[in-house]
């Protein structure tokens, strides 16, 4: 298989820059923002990450960073053993949509209500890419997956969790954002979301969580290049991008939601 | 050192305390919950950490990440308990974490449960079964050091009457011999080193892409296999000339040591076989104790499972027959009416005469 290059200059945690995954795949991406947000914040030495099982489990080897393997849904209790035995350590979660929001949505809910002082990444495409395009808790409503052929349909497979907003609502949770990689400013964006996550947990303010919205083209069954419109236009009008929980403020998806169409039409007047 | 009356709960968690247990995570089920609150008590004070997980398979979860930073953890349940931590106790084996797990179980009915397990792939975990509350002190200290040694999870099989019992016990460290260290636990500290650790359960070995599961696989086999030749433990009584030799483990063996004393004093050529190490089964020593025996019977609380292994150890040297069976409170919590002397007596008699026992 022809390996494929995450970027010309790698982050200094980063080993190669060769990868297995898809063509057009974000995940090689966010992965990359997250090594450089953990520099960032001067925890190469003192970071530990709890990996789950997904596409971006094979991306694993290309982290200079202690790792601990976790099972499908579980690392957020993974986590959270570690973090108790290693206070000072920096312990974030990388885990997919299937993983998190499907099979171990108690764990994660669970992390935040305690307050745990980890930082829980989501990397969420909407499909289960691994298995190769299957429909996932956060799946949205039309989106065609190898179960659900003609589109997620609300009557017959229930709807999707807003995954960030159940988290934003509980107490323990002190910071919660949602970027997508779909383009540049989105994917500057993650990073500092990283970031001010990282810097929270350092401060031990509480339970962080980042979602990061990656394109799979495999799993949706378009174009390689098509994928980074796919997920602003489908995934990005439902799961959308922003801030929801910053000192101590829960802003809902819905109120980012109204304010980006707000932003929209301010634009299209202009244009006008 | 000063003995003091402990139930067998409180005497668990000291010893664990004893041996440097750091972390504990756990969720109520009886008769286990004792054990978890003895933890949530003494944990604190020591330093250490306890949490009431929010089910068995978050339990197991912190325990995994608390073992794969470096620090001495366990957790537990009942069987039931167990039966939801499966895929992580099959995993942790192959993620080679040395994890200590208090099984207090409804009875002897987890036999299989404890010995073959019910998660996935190929994997052993060592299992000791203290017949009292002193000689589970020493199984629990025993149990953290053999984790370390072998890295690889050793489980403790009591019951409620383990776990209730009080007993006149001292908790004095015991000291196994230098460890290796745990230089492969991910502390954190060796990122952007080029070394960083990847604890994981895949055979995934760093600068390597992919994995390689028929060659790791095969090493863990190969440890199994070494644990299996060193590790077995048993104890035996009166087998010299013993024309019946009994077998049993843990709580009941201790009903079925009185009765053979007794019985032996009144003349009857009846000797006492026990396993300590449920896995590895001590096979060899029960081949070497049933020498002379006309009959080996096997007194077990359940519908006949250990009875499988005795077979398999004596493979038709002598004629094995149940004596046991399944025997239970109304609460189904395994404190049985076979939980008797004179009953267990009784059982043992009927097999010295050669009588059926009805099970």
């Amino acid at each position: 298989m022809k390996a494929h290059k995450v970027g010309l200059e790698k982050p200094a945690l980063q080993l190669g820059v060769d990868h297995d995954l898809c063509p057009g795949c974000g995940e090689p991406l966010a992965l990359r923002m997250l090594l450089e947000a953990i520099e960032e914040v001067g925890c190469a030495q003192r970071a530990i990450c709890v990996v789950g099982i997904g596409c971006y489990t094979a991306l694993t080897p290309l982290m200079d960073v202690d790792r601990i393997q976790a099972l499908h849904g579980r690392a957020p209790s993974v986590a959270t053993g570690a973090k108790r035995m290693r206070p000072d350590a920096l312990l974030f979660t990388l885990q997919g949509d299937g993983d998190m929001v499907s099979e171990g949505l108690q764990e994660v809910i669970h992390a935040a209500a305690r307050g745990e002082s980890i930082t829980c990444v989501l990397l969420n495409n909407g499909v289960f890419g691994e298995t190769g395009g299957h429909m996932t808790a956060t799946t949205v409503l039309g989106q065609r997956t190898k179960n659900s052929l003609e589109g997620r349909d609300a009557a017959y497979h229930g709807h999707p969790i807003l995954i960030g907003d159940l988290l934003a609502q509980l107490d323990g949770t002190a910071y919660a954002a949602r970027a997508s990689v779909h383009d540049a400013a989105g994917v500057a964006r993650a990073r500092r979301m990283l970031r001010r996550a990282f810097e929270s947990q350092l401060r031990g303010d509480g339970f962080s969580f980042v979602e990061i919205l990656t394109m799979c083209p495999t799993g949706w069954f378009i174009g390689t290049q098509q994928g980074p419109e796919y997920l602003d236009r489908v995934l990005g009008s439902v799961h959308v991008t922003g801030e929801l929980k910053r000192d101590g403020r829960y802003v809902s998806t819905a109120a980012l939601r109204s304010r980006a169409a707000r932003a929209a039409s301010r634009s299209a007047g202009r244009g006008a | 050192m000063t003995r003091r009356l402990m139930e067998g709960s409180e005497a668990i968690a000291e010893a664990a305390l004893a041996a440097g247990c750091r972390f504990f995570a756990g969720y109520p089920m009886t008769p286990f919950t004792e054990l978890l609150e003895h933890f949530a008590r003494r944990l604190p004070e020591t330093g250490g950490v306890c949490i009431n997980a929010e089910s068995e398979l978050e339990a197991i979860g912190m325990a995994w990440g608390a073992l794969a930073s470096g620090a001495r953890a366990a957790t537990g349940s009942t069987g039931q308990g167990l039966a939801l931590m499966q895929e992580s106790l099959s995993e942790i084996t192959r993620a080679e974490l040395p994890l200590v797990v208090f099984h207090m179980a409804r009875g002897q009915a987890d036999y299989y449960q404890a010995t073959r397990g019910g998660g996935h792939g190929d994997y052993r975990h060592l299992v000791y079964a203290p017949v009292d509350v002193a000689e589970a002190v020493a199984l629990t200290q025993l149990a953290f050091d053999r984790a370390d040694r072998w890295r690889n999870p050793v489980a403790i099989y009591g019951d409620y009457l383990l776990a209730h019992v009080a007993e006149s016990v001292a908790v004095e460290r015991l000291d196994f011999g230098p460890l290796p260290a745990k230089d492969w636990a991910a502390d954190g500290t060796l990122g952007g080193s080029g070394r960083s650790r990847n604890v994981n359960s895949l055979g995934m070995r760093n600068g390597v892409k992919g994995i390689e599961p028929e060659s790791f696989w095969k090493r863990l086999q190969a440890k199994h296999d070494e644990m299996a030749r060193l590790e077995a433990r048993s104890d035996a009584e009166a087998t010299d000339g013993a024309e019946l030799l009994v077998v049993a483990f843990g709580t009941l063996a201790r009903f079925a040591r009185f009765a053979v004393r007794e019985l032996r004093r009144s003349g009857a050529r009846v000797g006492l076989f026990r396993p300590i190490t449920l896995w590895p089964f001590p096979a060899d020593a029960l081949r070497a104790a049933a020498a002379s025996a006309r009959r080996v019977a096997v007194l077990e609380m359940n519908a006949g499972q250990m009875i499988d292994d005795v077979r398999l150890a004596l493979l038709g040297a002598a004629p094995v027959v149940p004596i046991g069976g399944i025997s239970s409170d109304a609460a189904g919590f395994g404190i049985g009416p076979l939980l008797d002397a004179e009953r267990v007596r009784g059982r043992i008699e009927d097999a010295l005469a050669g009588r059926e026992v009805a099970g």
